[in-house]
Parts: structure tokens; C-alpha cells; sequence
């Protein structure tokens, strides 16, 4: 080989080095290594983690919970605002699960706040609508960022940084108003679930409706303090709506909500005024109810962003970081199956 | 396999360079969507899915072709370790363009996710429900992306290596956009096409 050849073949190596380099770099910056400060759904679930550390096997939020199966009938009234097939009277069978927003799965029913119910209705089309619903009237913050520095405050252990943080956040009212002053009931049967996120409609037409729904409860609600609750036992609300719903189905009526055009769709921390133009599309049934650890609502995600064709995610901002947050806990619980072992031997999945 | 011919056939070359587009943004999204929970989170998703399916469509295509019209021969002057990792890291490449859509479909099946792909669009499950097989096919899934990757970057770099350092022809083989293969001996081409 001659000089020149040589020096030329340098180069080449080291161009070649060049855009190897560069391609791992690029791939590396995509995936957030370069980027301390993004919010993944990692950080995001482990922020949820109690100071007692994390009940493997379990969700990470929303972590004490009871399965139910059921039927969704719908009237059919749905069409107006979806063209989704859910939406075509008749009925469709529900899987669902009734749950505490807590990271603990073994917090006392009376001490929890916050109350969920996550339902799966699969039409026969295939196209499976998933929901997750909470009893708040509206969400404590406006923006997945904010929830993280939420979720960091309540986690913090400086005294006044749930304080300081409602400060700098003036939306944190309105929850916190209601976790303070609302009614508590001694019931899931008794609650009223919400969607709180936005999300679009299409009707048939093509035209697209920004919406939020609700499960209105059919049983009347009682308010009972949480002193009371508390000596009802840690475990009263999974009894109770055993017991209720063995006696008979129970029932929600599934009303949405139409937004008027400026309306805040995208903050689920704001109520849309009570005003709106409301649809009763149809009613859940909660049949039957089965323990987790062997019951059908145990391995389901209800992922927010589980759409059928006819229903979309709008501007608010949720549903996406819920998605991703629900399925890394899915798949942390997931791989950790054996600290939440089955009671029935081979019982699947 | 066909010998002789000195370019891989114009449907060849074709799906190699749409495949490599499909597989390098497939990879980018796939690190990109797992890393956010901002919106784009969800449009990314969106698209691993579906890109996912069609990547495995193409690749059985691709490897139908491969198996009817062959590869041209290696340089015969070309090292015994070098022939030897290009035929193994082409083996790999393929076994990954196949199997990493069926570990993503079968990780979702197995999480009983349903697998849309357009508007109503879904496609069945291909598994049942299983928090054990969940879990081993999306550590399949996570790591092999990582290994995809770096065998794509070995991959550029050797098909690099040939074109600058060795200059033997092997890049053109591939890289040629000719559609016909008698215009002129390899070494003088310019852009024949």
C-alpha cells in the first residue's frame, strides 16, 4: 500500500467512525439519556411509591381494588355524539374493578379519598372502550408536569410542601375543597365516577364533539363521616358491594357531557359548566363481583386511551401520560406476579 | 440461490432501502414513545403498530425474494472472519425484521391489549392472556431493539467499510440505483441509472 492510499484509508475510518457515532448518539438522545429533566413514565410511577416502598405485584396507584363483571346497556342515544358500535342499543359485556387511589393495597377503606372504578365493555365488533373514572368532580392539577410535582410534595418530607405547592398552584383548590368538605358514603354502589379528561366524539356525520362522561349512581348516596366509616372495618367497601351486588345488579346510568365551544377541555382540573347539553347513553350493571388475586379485572389495564373507532383523545393533556403511566406499571406488576401470588393453585392467567 | 448476477435485483434493493427507513424510524419511535408521557406519546404508539405489521409483511416478502434470486457472491479475496460475519449478521437481521413484530404483537396479546392498527382495524391475538409470557416478550421485545440497533450501526459500518476502505464493490451491490445489470463493469459506473 502506498502514503496516500493509507492516509485516505484513515479518513474513511474515521468518517466511518463519525456517523456510527452519530447514530448511536441520536439513538441515545431519543431515548432521554441525554435528557435528565423529561418526564418518563418511570419517574412518573415511581413518584406514586409510598415511603414504605412499593407493594410489588400491585398497581402502582389505584392499588387496592375489588373485580366485577357486568353488562353495559346501551340506548342507543350515544349515536348522536359517536358513531362508536358500543354506542348501538343493546348490551355488551363489561369487565370491571372497583378501587381506591391509593399505592397501598392494604389502606384501611376509610382512610382513602379518593375512590375509582375502571370498567373494560367489549362490543362485539372487537373494539374495546376502556375507562378509568374517579369520584372527584374535577382533577387536582392541570397538567401531567404539575401531577409530578404534586405527587412530590405529598412524597416530600419538608411540612409545608403540599402548602407551598397549592400556593403556586391555584387550580389545587377545587380538589382540595372537595376532598375536605365533600360527602363520603359507604358505598361504591353510592358514587358517582367520572371521567374527568376530555376526549372527542365522531358521529356519523364525521362531526366531532369534545366530551367528558360520567356513571351516575342509581342507588341514593348517604353521606357517612369517615369516623364512621373507619368502624366499619378496613375492608367494608370490597364487603359491602359484595354483598350489595349479590342481592341484586347495580346500576349506573353513563351520562355525557357536551362541551360548548371555549370551554376548558383541556384542564381536567375545571369543571365545564353545570349547563351543558348532557346525553344518557346508557346504563352499567355490576353483576357479580370476584376478589382480585384470582378475578378477571386482575392482569387488565384500563388504560384511558383504549378507544373504540368513533372516539378519540382531545387536547387534554391526561389520558396520553395516563396511558403511559398504566402500562409501565403493567408492566412492573406484571414481571413481579409472584409477590402477588394466586390463592387458587393454577388458577390463570 | 442464483450466482453470478452483481447486484442484488432492483425489488431487492427496493425493499432493503424502504425497510431500512421503516426499521430505523420504527426503532427511533420505539425508544422515543417509552421515554414520554407527553401527547406525542400516543401518536408514536400509534404508529409503532401499525409500522410494526407492515415491517413484518415486507420482511416475509423480502425473504421470499431472498431465497428465489440470491445475493451476488462476496469478493473472493474478502477474509474468511469477514464472509463469515456478514452472512451471520444477515441471518440476524432477518431473524430480527420477523421476530421483533411477532414479540411486540405477542407481548400485547399476551396483555391482553387490543392490537389496533387503523381506525376499527385490529388485528387477533395470538396469545392468551399471561403476566409470565407478558413479561418475557417484552424483555424480548426491550433488549432486542437495543441489539437491533447495534447490529444496524455494525451493519452501516462494515457496508461503509466496503464502499471507502476495501472499495471492492460489495456497497454498490446494494447501493447501485441501476436497474439494469449489463450497463458497465462496476468499478466505472457513475450513477448509471
Amino acid at each position: 500500500m502506498t502514503a496516500p492510499h493509507q492516509s485516505s484509508a484513515f479518513w474513511s475510518l474515521a468518517l466511518i467512525a463519525v456517523v456510527i457515532a452519530a447514530g448511536a448518539a441520536a439513538f441515545a438522545y431519543t431515548a432521554g439519556w441525554f435528557s435528565p429533566q423529561r418526564l418518563t413514565p418511570g419517574k412518573l410511577v415511581a413518584a406514586f411509591a409510598p415511603a414504605t416502598g412499593v407493594a410489588l405485584g400491585h398497581r402502582r396507584n389505584h392499588a387496592k381494588g375489588i373485580c366485577f363483571t357486568g353488562v353495559f346497556e346501551a340506548n342507543g342515544a350515544g349515536f348522536a355524539l359517536s358513531k362508536a358500535a358500543v354506542f348501538a342499543r343493546g348490551q355488551y359485556p363489561v369487565l370491571g374493578r372497583f378501587n381506591l387511589g391509593t399505592a397501598n393495597p392494604n389502606a384501611p377503606d376509610s382512610t382513602v379519598r379518593v375512590r375509582g372504578l375502571g370498567i373494560r365493555i367489549s362490543p362485539p365488533d372487537g373494539q374495546e372502550w376502556r375507562s378509568a373514572m374517579i369520584n372527584a368532580p374535577v382533577f387536582p392539577v392541570s397538567t401531567p408536569e404539575t401531577f409530578y410535582e404534586l405527587l412530590r410534595a405529598e412524597g416530600s418530607k419538608e411540612p409545608n410542601a403540599i402548602a407551598t405547592f397549592a400556593a403556586a398552584h391555584p387550580e389545587f383548590a377545587a380538589f382540595s375543597e372537595w376532598a375536605k368538605n365533600g360527602p363520603w358514603t359507604g358505598s361504591y354502589a353510592e358514587e358517582r365516577f367520572n371521567s374527568l379528561n376530555s376526549f372527542v366524539f365522531v358521529d356519523g356525520s364525521g362531526a366531532e364533539h369534545v366530551v367528558r362522561w360520567s356513571l351516575h349512581p342509581a342507588a341514593q348516596p348517604v353521606a357517612v363521616s369517615p369516623d364512621e366509616l373507619a368502624k366499619r372495618g378496613p375492608n367494608f367497601l370490597e364487603q359491602e358491594i359484595a354483598q350489595r351486588v349479590a342481592g341484586a345488579p347495580q346500576r349506573w346510568t353513563m351520562v355525557v357531557t357536551v362541551a360548548n365551544a371555549g370551554d376548558p377541555t383541556a384542564d381536567p382540573s375545571k369543571a365545564w359548566p353545570a349547563d351543558r347539553r348532557t346525553i344518557e347513553v346508557g346504563t352499567l350493571a355490576a353483576q357479580q363481583v370476584q376478589a382480585e388475586p384470582d378475578g378477571p379485572c386482575r392482569d387488565i389495564n384500563f388504560d384511558p386511551a383504549v378507544l373504540p373507532s368513533g372516539m378519540r383523545t382531545s387536547d387534554d393533556p391526561f389520558p396520553a401520560a395516563r396511558s403511559a403511566a398504566y402500562a409501565k406499571s403493567y408492566d412492573l406488576r406484571t414481571a413481579e406476579a409472584k409477590d402477588y401470588p394466586r390463592t387458587t393453585p393454577g388458577a390463570t392467567p | 440461490m442464483i450466482g453470478g448476477q452483481r447486484r442484488f435485483t432492483p425489488l431487492q434493493r427496493l425493499l432493503h432501502w424502504l425497510m431500512a427507513a421503516c426499521i430505523l424510524a420504527m426503532l427511533f419511535i420505539g425508544v422515543g414513545m417509552v421515554s414520554t408521557v407527553m401527547p406525542k406519546y400516543l401518536t408514536l404508539v400509534s404508529i409503532h403498530k401499525p409500522l410494526g405489521i407492515a415491517i413484518l409483511v415486507l420482511a416475509l416478502i423480502r425473504l421470499a425474494v431472498r431465497l428465489r434470486y440470491g445475493a451476488p457472491p462476496l469478493p473472493a479475496d474478502l477474509p474468511e472472519p469477514m464472509k463469515l460475519a456478514a452472512v451471520a449478521s444477515h441471518y440476524a437481521l432477518y431473524a430480527l425484521m420477523i421476530a421483533m413484530p411477532l414479540l411486540g404483537w405477542g407481548m400485547l396479546s399476551a396483555g391482553a391489549y387490543p392490537v389496533v392498527l387503523f381506525g376499527g382495524w385490529h388485528l387477533p391475538a395470538i396469545l392468551p392472556q399471561s403476566d409470565s409470557l407478558h413479561t418475557l416478550l417484552w424483555d424480548a421485545h426491550f433488549y432486542l431493539a437495543f441489539a437491533f440497533f447495534a447490529l444496524i450501526l455494525l451493519h452501516v459500518a462494515a457496508a461503509l467499510f466496503h464502499a471507502l476502505v476495501r472499495r471492492d464493490g460489495v456497497f454498490e451491490t446494494m447501493a447501485s440505483a441501476a436497474i439494469y445489470d449489463e450497463v458497465a463493469p462496476a468499478k466505472q459506473e457513475r450513477h448509471a441509472a
